[in-house]
């Protein structure tokens, strides 16, 4: 019994070391959640942080891995990222987004490694007291992410590999 | 002087490795370094676009380089 007790008191101690753990390349202040992970994303985790008691709406995009290109079958796609300045270019996104669209708080998570069809790739949520700026908010920090944030995903197609984007 | 170049994405499969040390004039700048790539490697020439990091910003052509100095090189993004 005490035994039993023993380990559900460790088990304990596990989630809430887990809870608080960030990945070796995160950006977390009061308002500002960047992260970028090897591991699955959570959406709740990242709507969670955003909310606020001054805020009506959340909007959050999830981008998630589809299972063809231009009618073409993909089987995985392979995440890479130049991390200290993907980080810097999120972190600079959010600046803006808190600046200029009255968003109270913005949380981003990129994912990197092999993802298969239907995981999540990326996660973006947002705060407003209003939803219209939430609305414009998100589409601005997921339409900036993919021009500046210095990460590349590659499509793994049954006959080939295809880096995305990479030429014209 | 040398400088390192760290290659991402299609970049790494260009270059065939994450990096390796070029020997530039001094006083090169990146628009320097940029046409020594594109006669070393000129798959580079196909690419949508070609920009380049260093300490972590993107930097313009006319940025001077310094001798020992890590220059990134990315190739057109594609995240999210």
């Amino acid at each position: 019994m005490i035994r039993l007790l023993l380990l559900f008191r460790l088990f304990l101690v596990v989630e809430s070391l887990n809870k608080h753990f960030l990945p070796k390349f995160a950006q977390v202040n009061n308002y500002t959640n960047i992260q970028i992970l090897s591991t699955k994303i959570k959406v709740d985790e990242v709507e969670q942080f955003v909310a606020d008691s001054s805020c009506g709406g959340v909007v959050s995009f999830v981008g998630i891995v589809r299972d063809s290109t231009d009618s073409k079958p993909v089987l995985q796609l392979d995440f890479e990222s130049y991390e200290p300045m993907a980080i810097r270019e999120m972190k600079k996104i959010a600046e803006t987004v808190l600046e200029e669209f009255s968003v109270k708080k913005i949380a981003i998570h990129h994912r990197v490694g092999s993802l298969k069809i239907g995981e999540i790739a990326v996660a973006i949520a947002v705060s407003c007291p209003h939803r219209k700026d939430a609305f414009a908010a998100c589409e601005y920090a997921i339409d900036t992410l993919k021009q500046t944030v210095p990460i590349w995903k590659k499509e793994i197609f049954q006959d080939g590999e295809v880096w995305v984007s990479a030429h014209p | 002087m040398d400088v390192k170049v760290v290659a991402y994405g299609i970049a790494k499969d260009i270059i065939n490795g994450r990096e390796l040390t070029m020997l530039v004039d001094d006083n090169s700048s990146i628009g320097d370094l940029k046409l020594q790539l594109l006669t070393l490697y000129p798959a580079f020439i196909d690419l949508a676009s070609l920009s380049f990091a260093v300490e972590e910003e993107y930097q313009d052509d006319d940025y001077l380089l310094k001798n020992d100095q890590t220059v990134v090189i990315i190739p057109p993004v594609s995240g999210g």
